[in-house]
């Protein structure tokens, strides 16, 4: 019961992860977000392509800015939207994942976008929902975040243009991170020259080599002419279970500062997936810095996850015209 | 009742028996093993041509569901399943609930199983009271009973000091100690082996030092206390050389290992198939062919089911929300066999870890063929070739992996004191 993410043509079905997926397919998302930025700017920041849809957020797991760019994204293509946090409903009431999910088909839904805090969970979900239902992933656990990863490669895009010759170095809690795993993909995938996670041993996955990156201990020789730097968010959770023994002793080793920061290439752009931790994994001054790029990523998302849902349901009235 | 099982292939890896003869059973006991018997009329004639006759299956751990989860699988449905999978003996761990630690739910299990009568079921009796770590179970009382060994399960000891006296207790009694090998916080904290399989999928992994660590601070207590312990499930192949430097330093330990970590890996988990969440988890390659070393050189004796019938709701879910176990009554002798048709094993390597070396570990009276024995028997096509298919499973447990394995041996009678309790 293996799910595919692509049609039998090739088109995206589902956006589950990064994984398995071609450069051409890769490029043709960014190029479309390249077309949907554009709206953005209009005095009318809406086009007709998905009107009379019905787009679901199910978020099993709290966000507001993920969420809100989804539901954006979903707007300015002019679908119907609505949000479901179910962490707070459904599911604690004893109604299983599945129940939720039948449920919500049975309104006439054309694609879940779904965030959850396991990992495989957006996976589960596509292998369940029926034949005309597309499933985003917008998080699984420790898993996969595939629009984050790609409105970040649509950002280094624009700002390096070519993805060959680049080094990128991405810094923190790459164990528990769902987006350094699909970031480390994307960027396989486009053919970064080399790409670097640097960390303590606790936050690195065992065998994390195998991911296709080089692994560093500190930032000097990690940061060492990089051209784009990926500073991850760290979860204060993580001084349980003895990962760390305190913020300030992370920031002292892999917090990004302007001293630091000077490892890297000159032009190095600064890249957070957000919400920032101010003083914990980047300074203030370098989060600001002119070398940043963290607030031009989060308009970039909502481009990205225009390309990415009228893909999918672009793919969908190819199903619905072969039948 | 007389039956006569003519022209198989008859194997006892006891005895290193292997020879084309007719086995005689009459009265539920083996009366001979011949190329003939005067005066014997047979009123049930098997034909056993082109098929090997072989002690009936002695398995060390199958969980049977009952008392406690009767509504995922019964005593009655398990054991049909059992017969059906070769297997006359099975040992089921004292995890029921009712927790097997008083000699009611002792009784209660075999009264069940001598009514369903198709195969023998023994207890492991609970190292502690209700397996909640701290009390040590009434063992002597166990023991009374029929208890065949006492253990605490996949139920955590975190204190080394219950630990001690129980394996001293256990050892003034003479009880044999069944020890799952976990490190209580390294495995709690993840559902998949830790390695590369993890790191892809983001599932928080196992490492292979929840094992080695509690086998290692086993070893040290079965070395001061000098209590018969064996290890069941073993998982990794470091713990297969702390077991083989014990056995060679003349440690009473044995250990087991499951029909399906022979076969499978941490890769088998694909795209997050939650009938390959088990616990301890599917390991690397690596480890998989050490286990198997194991077994081609006598460190680990024996190849258990380790049975876990769930119901279809426990495996659907995100994996690791699932619930681990795999269902495996009736795949542990074609899996174990498939080594065979690999040329990992011998033949007689084979049956001896899945007959006579189990019974030994048990320390009863079984997995032999022998005149004046009970007549348990299992017979198999060695040449035919089928789909495993999970649904058509006769346990209630439908949970496993191997949907689609092509296998090459199939049990095709198996008798139970005498008494055929499975035709396929």
């Amino acid at each position: 019961m293996r799910s595919n993410q692509l049609t039998e043509s090739g088109q995206l079905r589902h956006f589950l992860t990064i994984e398995g997926l071609k450069r051409p397919l890769l490029t043709e998302i960014m190029d479309r977000a390249e077309q949907f930025s554009s709206i953005s700017h209009r005095q009318v920041k809406k086009v007709p392509l998905l009107r009379g849809k019905t787009i679901m957020n199910l978020f099993f797991e709290n966000s507001t800015r993920t969420r809100s760019t989804f539901e954006l994204a979903a707007k300015r293509l002019s679908a119907d939207v609505m949000n479901f946090n179910i962490s707070t409903s459904a599911t604690s009431k004893g109604e299983s994942l599945l129940d939720t999910l039948h449920n919500l088909e049975a309104m006439h839904t054309d694609m879940f976008v779904v965030r959850h805090d396991q990992s495989g969970a957006a996976e589960f979900i596509a292998q369940h929902v029926a034949p005309h239902v597309s499933v985003i992933n917008a998080g699984d656990g420790c898993h996969a975040h595939p629009t984050q990863a790609m409105l970040d490669m649509f950002t280094i895009r624009r700002h390096k243009q070519e993805f060959a010759n680049l080094r990128v170095a991405i810094i923190g809690d790459i164990l528990h991170s769902r987006v350094a795993r699909s970031q480390i993909q994307a960027l396989s995938i486009l053919g970064v020259g080399e790409i670097r996670v640097i960390g303590p041993q606790t936050l690195l996955p065992r065998d994390c080599q195998t991911l296709g990156v080089h692994v560093h201990h500190d930032m000097a020789s990690g940061l060492r002419d990089v051209d784009v730097i990926i500073t991850l968010r760290l979860q204060f959770e993580r001084m349980q279970g003895a990962l760390l023994p305190s913020a300030r002793e992370y920031f002292r080793c892999y917090g990004l500062t302007e001293e630091k920061l000077k490892y890297a290439k000159p032009d190095a752009i600064v890249m957070h997936p957000g919400p920032i931790n101010r003083g914990v994994e980047i300074a203030s001054s370098v989060a600001d810095g002119k070398q940043s790029v963290i607030l031009e990523q989060v308009g970039h998302g909502i481009a990205i996850r225009m390309a990415v849902m009228s893909m999918a349901l672009g793919s969908q009235s190819e199903l619905a015209e072969s039948e | 009742m007389k039956i006569c099982i003519r022209n198989g292939r008859v194997i006892d890896p006891a005895s290193q028996l292997d020879i084309d003869q007719n086995v005689y059973i009459a009265n539920g006991i083996i009366v001979a093993i011949a190329d003939d018997l005067d005066d014997f009329t047979a009123d049930l004639d098997i034909d056993a041509h082109n098929k090997i006759v072989c002690p009936g299956l002695v398995d060390l751990s199958a969980r049977l569901r009952e008392p406690g989860q009767e509504h995922t699988a019964t005593i009655d449905s398990e054991t049909r399943a059992a017969a059906a999978g070769g297997i006359t003996t099975l040992a089921v761990p004292p995890d029921t609930d009712p927790v097997i630690d008083n000699p009611t739910v002792v009784e209660l299990i075999e009264d069940r199983a001598k009514k369903a009568g198709r195969t023998m079921v023994l207890t492991i009796g609970a190292l502690t009271q209700k397996l909640n770590g701290e009390l040590l179970a009434e063992m002597a009382a166990l023991k009374a009973v029929g208890c065949v060994g006492i253990s605490n399960g996949i139920a955590e000891i975190k204190n080394t000091v219950i630990w001690r006296r129980a394996l001293e207790y256990a050892a003034t009694l003479d009880l044999t100690v069944f020890i799952n090998p976990a490190d209580p916080w390294l495995q709690k904290q993840g559902c998949v082996h830790e390695g590369n399989v993890s790191a892809r999928l983001g599932l928080a992994g196992i490492p292979e030092s929840a094992e080695t660590i509690a086998v290692s601070r086993h070893l040290i207590l079965i070395e001061q206390t000098g209590v018969r312990a064996h290890f069941h499930n073993i998982s990794t192949g470091k713990a297969v050389k702390m077991i083989r430097e014990a056995q060679d330093r003349g440690l009473p330990v044995t250990a087991d290992v499951s029909a399906h970590h022979l076969h499978l890996c941490e890769h088998d988990l694909g795209n997050y198939d939650s009938f390959s969440h088990v616990m301890p988890p599917l390991r690397s390659v690596r480890d998989r062919e050490q286990l198997k070393q194991g077994v081609r050189d006598g460190t680990i004796q024996a190849v258990a089911s380790h049975h876990q019938p769930l119901d279809a709701d426990a495996k659907l879910g995100p994996f690791a929300q699932t619930q681990p176990g795999i269902s495996a009554l009736e795949t542990l002798l074609p899996l174990t066999l498939k080594l065979v048709e690999d040329e990992e094993i011998t033949l007689q390597q084979a049956l001896a870890s899945l007959t006579c070396q189990p019974a030994a570990i048990l320390g009863i009276d079984a997995g032999q063929l022998t005149t004046g024995g009970n007549a348990d028997i299992c017979i198999i096509d060695a040449d035919v070739q089928y789909d495993c298919r999970p649904d058509n499973f006769i346990s209630a447990g439908k949970n496993s992996p191997l949907a689609g394995w092509l296998f090459q041996h199939q049990v095709s009678h198996t008798l139970f004191h005498g008494k055929l309790v499975y035709q396929r």
